[in-house]
C-alpha cells in the first residue's frame, strides 16, 4: 500500500464549552483516492475536516490531543506555516461565497497571496481551474462581472475552482451539494472522479446515496467516535457494525 | 369561571394595544405637528427674502444681510472633518472589537464606548475649550484656538461612539462561513478582514458612519462652544484653521434675542427647515442601505 498523505494518531478534539467532539480517532487517508467520511449532524465530521487545515484555530478554548501528519509531517508542530498548509490543503464549503470580486479575481486571489504575480501563469491558472471544475464554458465571457451575480450551483463550483487554483495536494469538501440541485450536483461529483487522478480528496457527503456514489474509501462516524472504516463498495454493502447497517439502511439519523 | 378570566384577559389585551396603538400614532403627530410648524414658521421667509438674497455669501442680520451659504458650508466644513476623522477611527476600532479583542475584552470594551455616546455635549464643548482649542493654536498655528478644526475634532469624537457601536454589529453580523472561505485560501488574519469581513459588512459600517454623521450634524452646544462662530465664508482649505459659524450654532445662539414674527425669526426658521431636511436625507440614505443589506443576507440564506 502507498504511504498514507494524512496520518491521524488517537486524535481528540475537545470546544470550549467541553462538549467531546472528536474520541480517539486513527485513521488513514490515502492519496488519489476519494475518502468519504459519513453519518449523522453532529457527529463531528466538520470538526474533523477543519483540523486538516487548521481552520479551528482561531476558535477559543478548543483543546486537541494526539497527531495529525502531513506526509509524514506534524501540522500542529511549533513552526509550521498555517497559511501555506492552507494553500496545500484547499477546503470547499456547504454554502458558496464568492470572495466580493470578480469570478477572475476570486481564482486569482489564492495565488496572488502565494506570491503568484506573473500574468500569463495567473490567466492560466484561471482557464485551467475553471475548466476542472466544469464552469469554463459557462463564464468563460464574463470573467470579470462580480462572482456573487452566479447562481448557486456556479458559484460552488467557482468555489472548488478557487481552491484549485492553488493548487493543493488535497481538497477537503464539507457537503459541498447540500445547497445545489440533482443537475449541478452530478456536476460536482464528475469533477471529483476526475480530480482524485491529481489530488487527495476528502469529501464529507451530504447523503448516505452520494457517499455510496462517490467514496472509494469510507469511514462512518458517531457521536465523535469513528465506528467504522473500509473500501466503499464493502461497507455499504456488508458493514461488520450493526450500527453502521442501522445508519445506511435508514433505520436512524 | 373559566369564561369569566377568559374575557378578561382579552380586555386587558385590548387595553394594552389599544395604549401601544394611541402611543404611536400620537408620536407621529407630534412629529408632523413639529415639521408643520416648522413649515409654517420658515416658510414665511420666502415670501419676505428673494432666494437670491438667501443665497448670497453675507450673513449680517442687524443690516438685513440674510445670506445662508456661509452657515451651510460652515455646517459641511465641520460636519465632512467630523467624518474624515471619525470613520477610519471609528472603523479601525469596530475591526479591533469585532475581530481581534478576546472575547472579555469586547465584553468590556463595547458597553464602554456606549457610555461614553452619553456625556452630555456641554460637558465636551467645555473640555473642546480648555484642552482642543489651545492645542489646536499652539501646535497648528492658528490664530485663535476656536475653529472649525476644534469643531471637527470635538463632532468627530461624539460621533464615534455611534460609528463603533454600529459598524462593529455589522461585522458581528458577517457569517462564520465568510471568514472560513478567504482563511481557506491562505489568507492571514488581517487579510481575510480586509479583504473579506469589512466588504462583507459595507452596507452596515455606510449606516454607521451616516447615522455618527447625522449626529455630528445636528449638535449645537459643543460646536458653538468651540468654532469661534465667526460667519465667513470657509472656501479654502485654510478655512479649517479659523472661525466658522454652523447652522445649528447660528439658531441657537440668535433665536433668544429675535423679535417674534420678525423676518430675521423667519430666517431662523428656515435654516432650521434646511437643516432638518439634510438630516432627514441622511437618515432616508441610512435606511435604505439598512433595507439593502436585509434583503441580501435574505437572499444569500434562501
Ligand atoms: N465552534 C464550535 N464550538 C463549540 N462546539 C462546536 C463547534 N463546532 C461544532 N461543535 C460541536 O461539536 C460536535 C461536532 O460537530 P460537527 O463537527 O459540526 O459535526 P458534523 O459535521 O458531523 O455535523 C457537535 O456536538 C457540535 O455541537
Ligand atoms: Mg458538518
Amino acid at each position: 500500500m502507498r504511504e498514507p498523505k494524512f496520518l491521524l494518531e488517537n486524535v481528540s478534539y475537545i470546544y470550549e464549552d467541553g462538549a467531546r467532539a472528536l474520541h480517539d480517532i486513527s485513521l488513514c487517508i490515502y492519496p488519489h483516492k476519494i475518502t468519504a467520511i459519513f453519518g449523522p449532524a453532529g457527529g463531528g465530521k466538520s470538526t474533523l475536516l477543519r483540523l486538516l487545515n487548521r481552520l479551528n484555530d482561531l476558535v477559543p478554548g478548543r483543546h486537541l490531543e494526539g497527531r495529525v501528519l502531513l506526509d509524514g509531517e506534524d501540522i500542529y508542530a511549533p513552526g509550521v506555516d498555517v497559511h501555506a498548509l492552507r494553500r496545500r490543503v484547499g477546503m470547499v464549503f456547504a454554502t458558496p461565497v464568492p470572495l466580493p470580486m470578480s469570478i477572475r479575481r476570486n481564482l486569482t486571489y489564492g495565488p496572488e497571496l502565494a506570491g503568484v504575480r506573473d500574468r500569463a501563469r495567473l490567466d492560466e491558472l484561471v482557464e485551467r481551474s475553471l475548466r476542472a471544475a466544469a464552469l469554463w464554458d459557462e463564464v468563460k465571457d464574463r470573467l470579470d462581472e462580480p462572482a456573487s451575480a452566479l447562481s448557486g450551483g456556479q458559484q460552488q463550483r467557482l468555489c472548488l475552482a478557487r481552491t484549485l487554483a492553488l493548487e493543493p495536494e488535497v481538497i477537503l469538501l464539507d457537503e459541498p451539494t447540500s445547497g445545489l440541485d440533482p443537475i449541478s450536483t452530478a456536476k460536482v461529483e464528475a469533477s471529483l472522479q476526475e480530480l482524485k487522478r491529481r489530488y487527495t480528496i476528502v469529501i464529507v457527503p451530504h447523503s448516505v446515496q452520494q457517499a455510496a456514489r462517490v467514496a472509494d474509501h469510507a469511514v462512518f462516524m458517531l457521536q465523535g467516535e469513528l465506528v467504522e472504516e473500509g473500501p466503499g463498495e464493502l461497507l455499504f454493502t456488508r458493514p461488520h457494525d450493526q450500527r453502521t447497517e442501522d445508519y445506511i439502511t435508514g433505520r436512524f439519523g | 369561571m373559566a369564561g369569566h378570566t377568559r374575557t378578561q384577559r382579552t380586555f386587558s389585551e385590548y387595553l394594552i394595544e389599544r395604549l401601544i396603538q394611541t402611543t404611536g400614532i400620537l408620536v407621529i403627530l407630534f412629529l408632523a405637528l413639529i415639521f408643520l410648524f416648522l413649515l409654517r414658521e420658515g416658510g414665511a421667509t420666502f415670501f419676505e427674502v428673494s432666494l437670491r438674497d438667501l443665497l448670497q455669501t453675507r450673513w449680517y442680520p442687524n443690516e438685513e444681510y440674510f445670506g445662508i451659504l456661509p452657515l451651510v458650508l460652515g455646517s459641511l466644513l465641520v460636519t465632512l472633518g467630523a467624518a474624515a476623522i471619525s470613520l477610519p477611527l471609528g472603523l479601525l476600532t469596530a475591526v479591533f472589537i469585532a475581530e481581534v479583542a478576546p472575547r472579555w475584552m469586547r465584553e468590556v470594551l463595547k458597553p464602554l464606548i456606549e457610555v461614553l455616546a452619553g456625556i452630555p455635549s456641554v460637558v465636551l464643548g467645555f473640555l473642546g475649550m480648555v484642552v482642543v482649542s489651545p492645542l489646536v493654536r499652539e501646535y497648528l498655528g492658528a490664530p485663535t484656538g476656536l475653529t472649525a478644526l476644534s469643531g471637527s475634532l470635538m463632532l468627530g469624537y461624539m460621533a464615534l461612539p455611534t460609528i463603533v457601536s454600529v459598524a462593529e454589529d455589522a461585522l458581528d453580523a458577517v457569517p462564520k462561513s465568510y471568514r472560513d472561505a478567504a482563511l481557506a485560501l491562505g489568507a492571514t488574519h488581517w487579510q481575510t478582514i480586509w479583504r473579506m469581513t469589512v466588504p462583507a459588512a459595507r452596507s452596515g459600517i455606510l449606516t454607521a458612519v451616516m447615522l455618527g454623521v447625522g449626529r455630528a450634524i445636528g449638535e449645537t452646544m459643543a460646536v458653538m462652544m468651540v468654532t469661534g462662530n465667526a460667519a465667513r465664508m470657509p472656501l479654502t482649505l485654510n478655512s479649517l484653521l479659523m472661525p466658522v459659524r454652523t447652522m445649528t450654532a447660528t439658531i441657537a445662539a440668535e433665536m433668544g434675542e429675535v423679535a417674534q414674527g420678525s423676518t430675521h425669526y423667519h430666517v431662523l426658521f428656515a435654516i432650521g427647515l434646511v437643516l432638518f431636511l439634510v438630516t432627514f436625507i441622511i437618515n432616508l440614505v441610512a435606511a435604505w442601505a439598512i433595507f439593502r443589506q436585509g434583503r441580501r443576507y435574505g437572499r444569500l440564506l434562501s
